[in-house]
C-alpha cells in the first residue's frame, strides 16, 4: 500500500505540490487527470524519489516503510517502478542491457521484447532517436523486466499510434494484473481480483487507457492539489464537457 | 646510397628542433644505449612471469598466439620474437628489412625525417621496429599482434614501423605498448608509416598501457589509395606522464576512406595532446574522427583536423569529453573546406554525467555508483564498424579493466 499524507513539495524555490493525500491499496489502479503544468509528473517523480523534488512537509510510506527521504534505488528495490514520458538517452548502453539491469540479472530479453513488438530495438542505445511510441514500448519492456509492485505511468498512451495503442493498453493491463482475458481461464474474475496485488498510478490526458485498464479510482490534480476522487469515467466525461476548471468546481 | 646519407644529414639538422606542439622533452635525460635481450621461442614466451603476461595481455599481446596471424615483440631495443603464421603476411624487424632495397620506397617516405627532434633521433639512433606487409590479395584471417615493451628504467626507445597493405589485401593489426611492472620512467619515440594501396583494407588498433612517468612521442602518417580503407583505433586508459601525437592521413585515391576512433582516460598528473588529421584529396573520400575522452583529473587536449581539398568528399568529426573528477578537457575541432561541394561537420561536447541519467538508472534498481559506472562504460562504448570480433573483444577488455581505475 502507498500512503501519502499532507505532502508539500518544492522544486527549486517554488511550491509545486501541496496538501497531497493519496492512498493506493494493493490491487488498486488510480488514474490521474489534470491540465498541463498542474504537477502530475512532479507527483510521480516525488513518489519515485527524484531528489530535486524536495519534500518540505508531510510523508510517504510504501509497504509500511517510510520512503519520504529514501534514495531512488532503494524505492526501486522496495517495488516502485516508473514508465517515463521523456526518459534520457544513455549513449552506449543497449536496450538489451538495460532490460537486464531492470531484471537485476539475465532475463529472456527477446521473449519479453516480442510481447511489446520491440525486438528490432534491442541493440540500439536506450532511447536514442526513439519516437514517442517507441519510448513507451521501451519503458513498458523495462517495467516488465523490473516487475515492480507499484507502477507509475506518465502518459503511457501519448504519442502512440493507433496500431500500437492496443498493445500498450493490454500490456499495462497485464502488468497491473487487470487483464481478465488471458489465454488460460482457470480462475474466476472475482478470484483474480482478490489475488491482485499490483498497484498503479496512471497519468492520462485522453483517457484511452480506460478502454484497457479498469481503473478503481480517478483523481484530478489541479494547481498542485488533488482536487477530487471519483469514478474515472465520470471525471473524464466531466472534463471533456466542461474543462478542468469547471470540473474541479463541480466536484469540490 | 645517396638517399641514406641525405636522410642522416636532414636528421642531424633537426636534432634540436622542438615539436610543433606539446611539452618539449630533454632527450639528454634518457639513455638510448642498446639493451640486449635474447630471442625467445614460442614456448619461452608462454613461460614469461604471470605478471608480465598480464601486462602484455592488457596491451593486446597474447603470448599463446592463439587467434593471431603473427607476432612481433620487441623488448627495450631488441626484437625478442618475430614471426608470421599466415602465408602472404610478412612480419619482420625493420633493421632486417633495411638491408633490402624495396624498403627504401617506404622508409621515411611519409613522415619527414626532419619533422622534429623525435623523428631525428629515430633516424640517427634507430633501435628497431616492425615491418608488416600483406601481399596483394591476401586477407588476414587473424590479426597480427605487435608489442613494444619497455623494461629498462630511464630508457629512450627509438622505433620505426612500416605497415603495408598491398593492392586488394586486408590486414588487421593490434599493437600494444607497455612497460614492465617495475618500470617508472622512460621515453618511447615511435615512427609509423602506413601504406594502404588500391582497394586494400587496413585496421590498426593500438592499445597503450604506460607507466606513470613515461613520455611518449609517436609520429605517424598514412597514405590511402583508391578504394582503400584505413581504420585507426587508439585506446589509452592507463596513466602516462606526457603523450603527444597528431597522426596524419592522406586520402589520395578516389573513394578512399579513413576512420579514426580514440578512447582516452586522463588520470591526475597525465598530459595528453592528441588528435587526428585527415586530408581528403580525391572525390568520394570519406573521413571520420571520433574521440571519447574522460578526465579523472588529468589534462587532455583532443584535436581533430579535417581538410577537404576537392568536391564530393564527406567528413565528420566528433569529440565527446566527460569530466569526472576535475581535470581539463580541451577539444579543438578544425574543419577546412577548400572548394565548393565539400560536406564537412563536427560536434564537440564536454561536460559531466547528467544527474538525470543517473537517476533513471537508479530507478531501475542500480546504486548511484553502479549507475555512474554504467554510464561511463556506455560513454566509452564506441561502435567501430569493420573491426574483427577479436579486436572488438580486446577493446572491450581494455575498457572493462580500466573501469575500476576510472571510478
Amino acid at each position: 500500500m502507498l500512503i501519502i499524507e499532507d505532502l508539500k513539495v518544492e522544486l527549486g524555490d517554488r511550491v509545486i505540490l501541496r496538501h497531497i493525500d493519496l492512498e493506493i491499496k494493493p490491487g488498486e489502479t488510480h488514474i490521474m487527470f489534470g491540465p498541463n503544468g498542474s504537477g502530475k509528473t512532479s507527483l510521480l517523480m516525488t513518489i519515485m524519489g527524484y531528489p530535486q523534488y524536495k519534500v518540505v512537509d508531510g510523508k510517504m510510506s510504501f509497504k509500511g516503510q517510510d520512503i519520504t527521504y529514501m534514495p531512488i534505488n532503494e524505492r526501486a528495490k522496495l517495488g516502485i517502478g516508473m514508465s517515463y514520458q521523456r526518459p534520457p538517452t544513455i549513449h552506449g548502453l543497449k536496450t538489451r542491457q538495460m532490460v537486464n539491469i531492470c531484471a537485476g540479472g539475465v532475463v529472456d530479453v527477446g521473449g519479453l521484447a516480442q510481447r511489446v513488438n520491440f525486438m528490432d530495438f534491442l541493440d540500439r542505445d536506450v532511447n536514442e532517436g526513439f519516437s514517442g511510441g517507441e519510448i513507451k514500448r521501451s519503458e513498458l519492456l523495462q517495467l516488465m523486466a523490473q516487475n515492480p509492485d507499484l507502477m507509475l505511468f506518465d502518459e503511457p498512451e501519448s504519442g502512440v499510434d493507433m496500431e500500437n495503442i492496443h498493445l500498450v493498453g493490454k500490456t499495462i493491463a497485464k502488468l497491473l494484473e487487470k487483464d481478465f482475458n488471458s489465454d488460460v481461464e482457470t480462475k474466476s474474475k472475482m478470484q483474480k481480483k482478490m489475488e491482485r496485488t499490483k498497484m498503479g498510478l496512471i497519468i492520462t490526458h485522453t483517457g484511452y487507457i480506460l478502454d484497457y485498464v479498469a481503473a478503481d479510482k480517478g483523481q484530478v490534480l489541479f494547481d498542485g492539489r488533488l482536487s477530487c476522487v471519483s469514478n474515472p469515467r465520470e471525471i473524464l466525461s466531466c472534463i471533456s464537457k466542461t474543462g478542468y476548471e469547471e470540473c474541479v468546481k463541480c466536484m469540490a | 646510397m645517396h638517399g641514406i646519407e641525405e636522410l642522416r644529414e636532414k636528421a642531424q639538422g633537426a636534432v634540436d628542433k622542438k615539436a610543433a606542439i606539446g611539452t618539449d622533452i630533454n632527450l639528454q635525460e634518457f639513455d638510448p644505449a642498446p639493451v640486449p635481450h635474447a630471442y625467445m621461442a614460442d614456448e619461452e614466451l608462454c613461460e614469461l612471469p604471470q605478471e608480465e603476461q598480464k601486462r602484455l595481455i592488457m596491451a593486446g599481446l597474447d603470448v599463446t598466439q592463439k587467434d593471431r596471424g603473427g607476432t612481433f615483440f620487441q623488448k627495450d631495443t631488441s626484437v625478442i620474437h618475430c614471426h608470421s603464421q599466415q602465408e602472404g603476411i610478412e612480419v619482420l624487424p625493420i633493421q632486417e628489412a633495411l638491408k633490402k632495397d624495396w624498403i627504401r620506397e617506404y622508409y621515411w617516405k611519409l613522415v619527414p625525417v626532419d619533422t622534429d627532434k623525435y623523428t631525428a633521433v629515430a633516424e640517427l639512433g634507430l633501435h628497431d621496429g616492425y615491418v608488416i606487409r600483406a601481399l596483394p590479395g591476401t586477407k588476414s584471417i587473424y590479426p597480427v599482434q605487435a608489442c613494444l615493451y619497455l623494461d629498462k628504467e630511464g630508457l629512450q626507445q627509438n622505433i620505426h614501423n612500416i605497415i603495408i597493405a598491398e593492392e586488394g589485401s586486408e590486414l588487421h593489426i593490434i599493437t600494444g605498448c607497455s612497460t614492465s611492472p617495475h618500470m617508472k620512467r622512460g621515453i618511447h619515440v615511435g615512427i609509423s608509416e602506413f601504406f594502404v594501396k588500391k582497394n586494400a583494407k587496413l585496421s590498426f588498433t593500438m592499445i597503450h598501457n604506460w607507466a606513470e612517468d613515461m613520455y611518449v612521442r609517436p609520429r605517424s602518417v598514412a597514405r590511402v589509395e583508391e578504394g582503400g580503407l584505413f581504420l585507426n583505433n587508439y585506446i589509452c586508459m592507463k596513466p602516462v606522464k606526457s603523450l603527444q601525437m597528431y597522426p596524419t592521413t592522406h586520402l589520395v585515391g578516389d573513394d578512399a576512406v579513413a576512420r579514426f576512433y580514440s578512447i582516452i582516460v586522463g588520470s591526475p598528473g597525465c598530459e595528453y595532446d592528441l588528435g587526428g588529421r585527415i586530408f581528403l584529396k580525391s572525390p568520394g573520400n570519406k573521413a571520420e574522427i571520433v574521440a571519447r575522452a574522460i578526465s579523472n583529473g588529468g589534462k587532455i587536449i583532443a584535436r581533430g583536423h579535417l581538410i577537404g581539398e576537392v568536391p564530393e568528399i564527406k567528413a565528420h568529426l566528433e569529440c565527446r569529453g566527460l569530466l569526472l573528477n576535475g581535470g581539463l578537457i580541451h577539444a579543438i575541432p578544425e574543419l577546412e573546406g577548400h572548394v565548393d561541394g565539400v560536406e564537412m561537420s563536427h560536434e564537440a561536447a564536454v561536460g559531466k554525467i547528467a544527474q538525470e541519467e543517473i537517476a533513471y538508472l537508479m530507478s531501475r534498481g542500480l546504486s548511484e555508483e553502479e549507475a555512474t559506472s554504467t554510464i561511463v562504460r556506455g560513454f566509452l562504448n564506441v561502435d567501430i564498424p569493420g573491426l574483427p570480433p577479436q579486436l572488438k573483444a580486446e577493446i572491450d577488455r581494455a575498457i572493462e579493466e580500466s573501469d575500476k581505475d576510472v571510478m
